[in-house]
């Protein structure tokens, strides 16, 4: 489809007038309309593409015109293509029309927005921070600004962060985190339960929140390809991965077949150990010890395969621009390959275990079901949206790789826990398959990255389906290749109202197992 | 059931096969492990409990310190675990670079342990921000809020390293 003749249709329907396509590339078209029509033509999008709002995003890119650039961005899994929908604000009207109420996957972004740039998304009915607590920031410091100074240090502002009430008779309210019991990311979960069924849960995140997205700034592509490493440690070459992507993009730098393939086998081997953590951290949550210990034993062979493959067990500092760094010689891919049948023997074992355990499987069955129009209200993703019939999959969208080894997307209806679990084993098995293929058709003898390139200005989308779901970068570069504007997107920042649904009616033990089989990221919704 | 039977018996102990196998986990673990007990035997009454705090860490750290409990590292073997309640723990163990949302956790967490209050951190992150040292939203490095004794280097430290490095400290204070 030509996207000229798609905004005529656009334009025609939704009865828009001032909608013009200022930038396209293969992958990427982006529409600059006037603040007054930039609701309906979200909405238009939103409503022709089936898409929920992927990434929206605003930056402080022409202080010398004194305005703010706000972008908003759909992915049409037909055309293979995103949509960015861009609007300016002028600084010294700092308002845009809220999407929220008609794009409920908008809201959180417009929260964001708000909290970042101090521009203000007029209608949107919830604009309490997110990152910036309420109890150690005080208001008026937007840090995202490119004129941002810190508010003196240790200021104590006496506020505090608005729960949602829950008011009736045998209501009771149970605070949790952030610090929790196990080992993991902090974050607060408050539950307002009557009895044993869980009524409402609030999340509050931000926990881990470093200003990462201001680290960017400033940063040449060398320093912010290692930035890019450490936002989120579980899925470093996904987000590596995306980042380099996007530089790719902006500086024309070819990405050769070895270096697909070779990026393709890292983020699948990612994917591997980090959907059988889960799958063990599923039984673990139910109280079924043994499988677990069983699935971490594989978890660890592979996170030593990883380091025996690519110097790194959690695949840090191996992307690069155009390809990797590493390349697998004989040896290596003899014991990839040997060490990928002992995985999948051990793999049989642990699904048989789990299937065969008649408690296990109830457990799982029913509990924690995320509805499909739920999950597509909030835009669900990644694990999580195929468990609940959202078929969408960067891998099938954008196969480049993929294509060659006939890749199959997972895919669930019933969105409870077990769905999600039918889907890890589904996609550990998938991506074993693939990686072997992938080490069939490779013919790599030696690193051929590019390593003259010139950098220049612009801007682009970088994405790759990381085991989670999409993690989306997009990057504006001035014109010596410093870093102007790095918006991260992990699916994890959709996903976690999704989480807050699906518990909904069960009781609060069951809690840590519908947790678990989201799995999302404190870090990479944090940045 | 007849499953995990069949699964216990031909695999036997974990940590056998791996370390003659061809990906060679662990070849020291053993010894350094069996230092480790004799010390915590005589000088925590046979447990050193451990509680972990996150304070803005990637989650790689968190990964590598639940490592060192699989049945390949198994710390807890050696006397060594990790308690869901700072009121268990004889020492805290801190990763990421502290950001400014997780200050007041950390604090509440440290005043809720009973004594010797043993603070070590992980990660180079927890030591001065690491990648993030300069960040409009982080404390920088734990030292600044808690007496830290004890620093596990590494992005992330392996588990094999974190265990060297808690016996190394154990066996000089």
């Amino acid at each position: 489809m030509d996207s000229r003749d798609f905004l005529q249709k656009i334009k025609a329907l939704h009865k828009i007038s001032s909608p013009e396509i200022i930038f396209e590339r293969a992958d990427e078209v982006y529409i600059r309309v006037s603040r007054e029509e930039f609701g309906r033509m979200c909405i238009a999008l939103h409503e022709q593409l089936h898409s929920p709002v992927m990434s929206y995003f605003a930056s402080d890119e022409w202080r010398d015109r004194q305005v703010f650039t706000v972008r908003c961005a759909f992915l049409s899994p037909e055309n293979r293509k995103w949509f960015f929908v861009v609007v300016e604000i002028p600084s010294h009207d700092p308002v845009f029309p809220s999407i929220a109420k008609e794009i409920y996957s908008a809201s959180l972004f417009e929260r964001e927005i708000k909290e970042m740039y101090g521009l203000e998304p007029s209608g949107n009915p919830d604009v309490r921070r997110l990152r910036l607590h309420d109890e150690v920031w005080p208001e008026g410091y937007y840090p995202l600004r490119k004129d941002f100074t810190g508010p003196a240090a240790g200021a104590i502002t006496g506020k505090q962060f608005q729960f949602v009430k829950v008011e009736g008779e045998g209501i009771f309210e149970v605070p949790v985190g952030p610090v929790h019991a196990g080992i993991i990311g902090p974050g607060h979960f408050r539950f307002s339960a009557a009895g044993e069924p869980v009524i409402n849960l609030e999340i509050r995140l931000g926990f881990t929140h470093r200003g990462a997205e201001k680290m960017f700034e400033g940063k040449s592509i060398r320093e912010a390809l290692k930035l890019s490493e450490c936002l989120a440690g579980d899925a470093a070459f996904a987000y590596s991965a995306a980042f380099c992507r996007a530089i790719e993009k902006i500086a024309d730098i070819p990405e050769s077949d070895d270096a697909k393939i070779m990026r393709a086998i890292f983020i699948e081997l990612e994917r591997m150990y980090n959907h059988v953590a889960d799958i063990g951290g599923m039984a673990i949550d139910v109280g079924f010890s043994f499988p677990a210990n069983l699935a971490a034993i594989i978890k660890e062979n592979m996170l030593a395969l990883n380091m025996k493959l690519a110097g790194h067990r959690y695949l840090k500092h191996i992307n690069t621009l155009g390809g990797v760094t590493k390349i697998l010689s004989a040896d290596d891919k003899t014991l990839l390959l040997s060490s990928l049948r002992s995985i999948k023997r051990d793999f049989s074992e642990l699904e048989k275990i789990l299937q065969s355990s008649v408690s296990f499987m109830d457990r799982v069955d029913t509990t924690g079901i995320l509805r499909k129009m739920t999950a597509e209200d909030f835009g669900v993703l990644g694990v999580a949206g195929r468990a609940s019939g959202i078929p969408l999959d960067l891998r099938s969208v954008f196969p480049e790789a993929y294509n060659s080894v006939n890749f199959q997307p997972a895919r669930e209806d019933k969105g409870d826990a077990l769905a999600r679990l039918k889907i890890r084993l589904f996609e550990f098995k998938e991506s074993m398959r693939m990686i072997e293929e992938f080490a069939g058709k490779l013919e790599m003898t030696r690193i051929n990255c590019p390593s003259d390139f010139a950098l220049k200005a612009g801007f682009g989308l970088g994405y790759a389906e990381s085991w989670r779901g999409p993690v989306l970068f997009w990057v504006k570069l001035d014109a010596k290749g410093i870093i102007e504007r790095c918006k991260v997107v992990d699916s994890s920042f959709h996903n976690w109202q999704g989480l807050s649904f699906a518990v909904l009616g069960n009781i609060i033990p069951d809690f840590p197992l519908c947790n678990k089989s989201f799995n999302l990221s404190y870090a990479g919704n944090d940045l | 059931m007849k499953e995990i039977i069949k699964n216990r018996i031909l695999r036997g102990i974990a940590t056998k096969p791996i370390m003659g196998s061809a990906l060679n986990i662990s070849p020291d673990n053993e010894s350094i492990g069996v230092e480790l007990k004799e010390i915590i035997k005589s000088r925590f009454g046979r447990s050193f409990h451990i509680r972990e705090v996150d304070t803005g860490s990637c989650g790689a750290c968190e990964s590598e310190i639940i490592a060192t409990t699989n049945p390949i590292y198994d710390i807890q073997r050696f006397g060594v675990d990790f308690v869901a309640s700072p009121r268990h723990a004889d020492a805290l163990l801190v990763t990421g670079p502290v950001s400014k949302n997780m200050l007041v956790a950390l604090k509440k967490t440290y005043s809720a342990m009973p004594e010797p209050k043993i603070i070590i951190t992980l990660g180079d992150c927890a030591r001065d921000g690491g990648i993030f040292k300069g960040s409009y939203y982080i404390e920088g490095g734990v030292n600044s809020v808690l007496p830290v004794v004890l620093h596990i280097p590494g992005c992330p430290p392996q588990p094999t390293d974190i265990i060297k490095t808690l016996l190394a400290f154990l066996k000089q204070s």
